[in-house]
């Protein structure tokens, strides 16, 4: 029931699926990228580690700049070098970058144009154990609404990596939005994977509802739909990694085809990529939705899995959404 | 060194600035009056005599870059730009007009002319920084390219200028020039009411800068102190300028309340009139 042709990984659904930090993608997409284009410089708000620029660091330390803890600094900086033809990439945690510098972001690299590309580390509730002060669950809200700004949220490590390339290669503002821990390898390098047009991970003959996730979430979606598979409900399982530009033709196909859909992400469950979706559908093709994300809680302390489940991303709260939403079909 | 007739130059390319930032609020009907009015001598002495620019080619790649931090002084920046050639002084009178090239705040798109957008305080010597630190990369330390900010006084009340005086210290960023205008005024009052900044010299000196004072209305200082600045080798350089705000018209001057509003038609005619006289000596392009 995978859709052949995305090449996704042999041992998905398998117990020992390999696991790698998604952000570590980007750490080796960078690298690479930086080899092509010596126009790529990095910047990073003293986390160079923890956002696996430190690669790109070593290799290129003339097109290196450690900013300190200064995230408004780092945005206007990036766009002040952008305007001298640089492809600036910037790196923090995603709840500073973009989180502390919005304004910034907006008007020094936005509204301006500049060819700037903001990659936000350390994304959603798995943080775990640091706590709510660093969960971001509202950057894809606040990113998505800024004019121009490509908003990108790779499955696994190998799609963050792609992502890595073709953002260089975007003309424009883009955000990069990457997890902290360990999750499952969902594609294989020879995916299909180009920014603003979604993947179709599963598609089975008669679908009865279409999941749409995210990031981490996406391995979650798929994980349910074999689930539910057993029991015959059979759905389909999208990976929507660019939220903007939002790939409409998709995924008003899979909602003329589903006529039902829930949206999973880790991040607040207003605002984001499930929001996008609705918005979409409420003007050209409504039908009925089940949204899973944090619902208008800031996160805690805890183990990722912990985290997860208390705040309603399981896959079991995935399956329960799917199943009302079969329900609500007219 | 400045010639008299320079100087001569400068004062009367400041004298129609000036008139032409009166002319554009009062066209307006709403924007900023007192640091426009107050920089319009800095901005005659960069345009007429210290920028690396060509008008005719404004995205020539070897020109100077000049940031404009506080963008709601923008009035004085058009009004430079326009005498200066970069487009046509009559449309100085579309400042802030539905789908004029004279935002409100500056734009680069509307206006590519202009290096960046502004308006948010605090944001500008960052991005002068960013473009001083690409010019590194690409030229190293032969380059004669300089990269101009200006600053207003109540915006170093923002924690991000701060931020780039830090790298730009460490940095030692040597084509980088910030210049303060140092007027004492901000919207709610007189700055070290609002916000106190002093002792702002040693704060910047501190950061590893090259600080200099000058007064913001000697032509000759102003070159003065921009010659040091850029034979100042392994520091960014800071001029703090002290200006008058509103300078130039009686009723402007030295007063916080003209900082955001612009001047009534009588207010306007008043104050052409007095520019138009300024000491008799001047006789500027507006007659």
């Amino acid at each position: 029931m995978l859709v052949e042709s995305q090449k996704l990984n042999p041992k998905l659904l398998k117990l020992d699926v390999e696991q790698v930090p998604i952000r570590k993608g980007f750490g080796e997409g960078l690298l690479g990228a930086g080899e092509k284009d010596e126009r790529i410089v990095g910047l990073c708000a003293d986390l160079t580690e923890s956002t696996q620029m430190h690669l790109f660091a070593r290799k290129f330390p003339q097109r290196f700049i450690q900013m300190g803890v200064a995230e408004q600094n780092l945005a206007s900086v990036a766009s002040g070098m952008a305007a001298m033809g640089k492809i600036p990439f910037l790196t923090s945690y995603a709840m500073f970058s973009p989180g502390r510098n919005w304004e910034q972001i907006r008007t020094t690299i936005c509204y301006n144009d500049r060819n700037v590309k903001i990659v936000g580390s350390h994304a959603g509730v798995s943080v775990g154990p640091d706590g709510g002060t660093h969960q971001a669950i509202e950057d894809i809200a606040i990113t998505r609404v800024i004019p121009r700004l490509a908003v990108v949220v790779p499955c696994d490590a190998i799609e963050a990596k792609k992502a890595t390339w073709q953002i260089a290669r975007w003309t424009g503002p883009a955000y990069l939005r990457l997890a902290r821990e360990k999750s499952p390898v969902v594609t294989t390098e020879e995916s299909f994977f180009e920014i603003g047009k979604a993947n179709i991970l599963r598609e089975p003959a008669k679908p009865r509802a279409a999941i749409i996730a995210c990031g981490q979430m996406v391995y979650n979606a798929l994980i349910t739909a074999n689930d539910l598979a057993a029991t015959g409900i059979e759905v389909t399982v999208v990976n929507l990694h660019t939220i903007k530009p939002l790939d409409a033709e998709t995924i008003l196909g899979v909602a003329a085809k589903c006529e039902a859909i829930v949206t999973v992400e880790e991040h607040q469950k207003r605002g984001g990529m499930g929001s996008a979706v609705a918005e979409l559908l409420v003007e050209n093709y409504p039908v009925p939705m089940e949204l899973i994300g944090v619902d208008d809680l800031f996160g805690q302390s805890g183990t990722p899995q912990e985290l997860i489940e208390h705040y309603g991303l399981g896959v079991n709260h995935i399956r329960q959404a799917v199943q009302r939403v079969i329900a609500r079909k007219r | 060194m400045l010639y008299d007739e320079k100087i001569k130059l400068l004062e009367q390319k400041a004298n129609d600035i000036r008139m032409s930032v009166i002319d554009a609020l009062l066209a307006a009907g709403s924007g900023h009056t007192a640091g426009p009015l107050g920089m319009a001598d800095i901005f005659s002495a960069l345009y007429f005599h210290l920028l690396k620019h060509d008008p005719k080619r404004p995205d020539w790649t070897d020109r100077d870059r000049l940031v404009l931090s506080n963008g709601h002084i923008c009035p004085v920046l058009y009004a430079a730009m326009a005498h200066a050639g970069y487009f046509p002084v009559e449309e100085l009178k579309t400042l802030r007009h539905f789908s004029s090239r004279l935002q409100g705040h500056p734009h680069r798109e509307w206006l590519p002319m202009v290096e960046t957008s502004s308006g948010p305080l605090g944001s500008g010597l960052s991005q002068a920084v960013g473009m001083a630190l690409a010019e590194r990369i690409d030229h190293g330390r032969s380059s004669d390219k300089f990269f101009y900010c200006l600053l207003g006084d109540g915006e170093l009340d923002e924690g991000q200028n701060w931020e780039a005086i830090m790298l730009g210290g460490r940095e030692k960023l040597h084509n980088l020039i910030a210049i303060i205008d140092r007027n004492n005024i901000q919207i709610d009052g007189f700055t070290e009411d609002v916000m106190p900044l002093e002792s702002l010299a040693d704060k910047w000196r501190s950061f590893n800068w090259h600080v200099q004072e000058i007064d913001g209305h000697s032509f000759e200082a102003i070159d003065e102190a921009v010659s040091q600045a850029k034979a100042v080798f392994s520091q960014p350089s800071v001029i703090i300028a002290h200006t008058i705000p509103g300078k130039g018209v009686h009723e402007f001057e030295r007063k916080y309340e003209w900082h955001g509003k612009p001047p009534t038609k009588e207010e306007g005619e008043l104050a052409l009139k007095e520019l138009r006289s300024l000491g008799g000596k001047i006789k500027g392009e507006h007659e």
